[in-house]
């Protein structure tokens, strides 16, 4: 796990247009942790409100994208407002040796919207593998959990299903802007 | 809210992939066959009815900075008390009450390790509960650009 961070960031380069403002560039790291502002030419409003030209924001943003430091830029969906309500982060102790390989066959599970490795927290928390399911029904996504467990052959491993019952808070990360 | 088909569409299209051009929202009216006015009107109106949370950048958390899912034993009587509490924190961007003795989840990003282990430091003092730091070790699959299944929606 990379955990040197640089929270400048991957700073663009455009030779054909020199240097872009490494201070133009946190600004607008920050106003697009906020989202995309809807107007007829949102990167020229990102340029006023951070002093880079509209080229300039444009190229960094691409530039991000191609870097990965942007991983997806889009519509970001509130599932509960629709209507995925049952949405349960399930949880196994697999055997360090494991925990990789069945990491990655549940990500393969088309349900599963997330799935990565924690450490346990013993005695505490013994769970190191988290996945998601984001649901409609509440029955459907626990039988989808059954078929789960016996398609990658889980009924060894502990685990633990937690709904989630109430969003007290649902938004975008703020790395480098403030609340 | 109700969503008509030219809303689904657009959520179905542009989940992901949005132009990076000067007028994008023009070209996703040409797509949608709607104006670019009604496009902007619509990503208004979702997001007012908290149905898209924003139009933009979803950051890759590694390389954005730091961030961190941790989870407390909140007394069942002091949910919204401790939720609040929480949610008061610089840097908490989900927070979720859970069905498990470990009741509330939320997840605590910072520009950098330190100032994150700062700030949880600063909360669980406040808090006066163990809390759990459940750092990603490795991810497997992140993605929340999911098709939306209309048919199985209520």
């Amino acid at each position: 796990m990379n955990t040197s961070i640089d929270y400048l960031a991957v700073v663009p380069e455009v030779a054909s247009q020199g240097p872009i403002s490494a201070w133009g560039l946190l600004r607008l790291r920050q106003q697009l942790e906020r989202g995309l502002p809807l107007t007829a030419r949102p990167w020229q409003t990102l340029a006023e409100q951070t002093g880079l030209t509209e080229q300039e924001v444009m190229t960094a943003v691409d530039q991000w994208q191609a870097q990965g430091l942007i991983k997806r830029l889009g519509l970001v969906v509130k599932h509960r407002t629709l209507g995925y309500t049952a949405n349960a982060m399930v949880v196994w102790n697999v055997p360090d040796r494991w925990v990789t390989s069945v990491g990655e066959s549940v990500a393969g599970a088309p349900f599963v919207t997330l799935c990565y490795q924690r450490p346990r927290r013993l005695p505490d928390w013994p769970y190191n593998l988290f996945c998601m399911i984001h649901g409609v029904d509440r029955n459907r996504v626990l039988s989808q959990i059954d078929h789960l467990i016996a398609d990658k052959h889980l009924q060894d491993f502990p685990h633990s299903v937690l709904f989630s019952t109430k969003a007290y808070r649902q938004r975008g990360g703020r790395y480098v802007s403030h609340d | 809210m109700r969503l008509d088909s030219t809303d689904k569409q657009l959520i179905n299209l542009y989940q992901r992939d949005l132009p990076v051009c000067e007028r994008p929202y023009l070209e996703m009216s040409r797509q949608l066959g709607i104006s670019e006015g009604e496009v902007i009107d619509r990503l208004q109106a979702l997001q007012s009815d908290q149905v898209v949370s924003r139009v933009g950048p979803v950051f890759e958390h590694r390389r954005a900075g730091a961030s961190l899912l941790a989870a407390v034993a909140a007394p069942e009587e002091q949910m919204d008390l401790v939720a609040a509490r929480i949610n008061r924190a610089p840097g908490v961007n989900h927070n979720y009450a859970r069905e498990h003795t470990y009741n509330l989840w939320f997840v605590m990003t910072a520009p950098d390790e330190d100032t994150l282990d700062e700030r949880l430091d600063e909360l669980e003092h406040q808090l006066r509960l163990p809390m759990l730091r459940l750092p990603m070790v490795e991810g497997y699959h992140i993605d929340l650009g999911f098709d939306i299944d209309w048919e199985a929606l209520p």
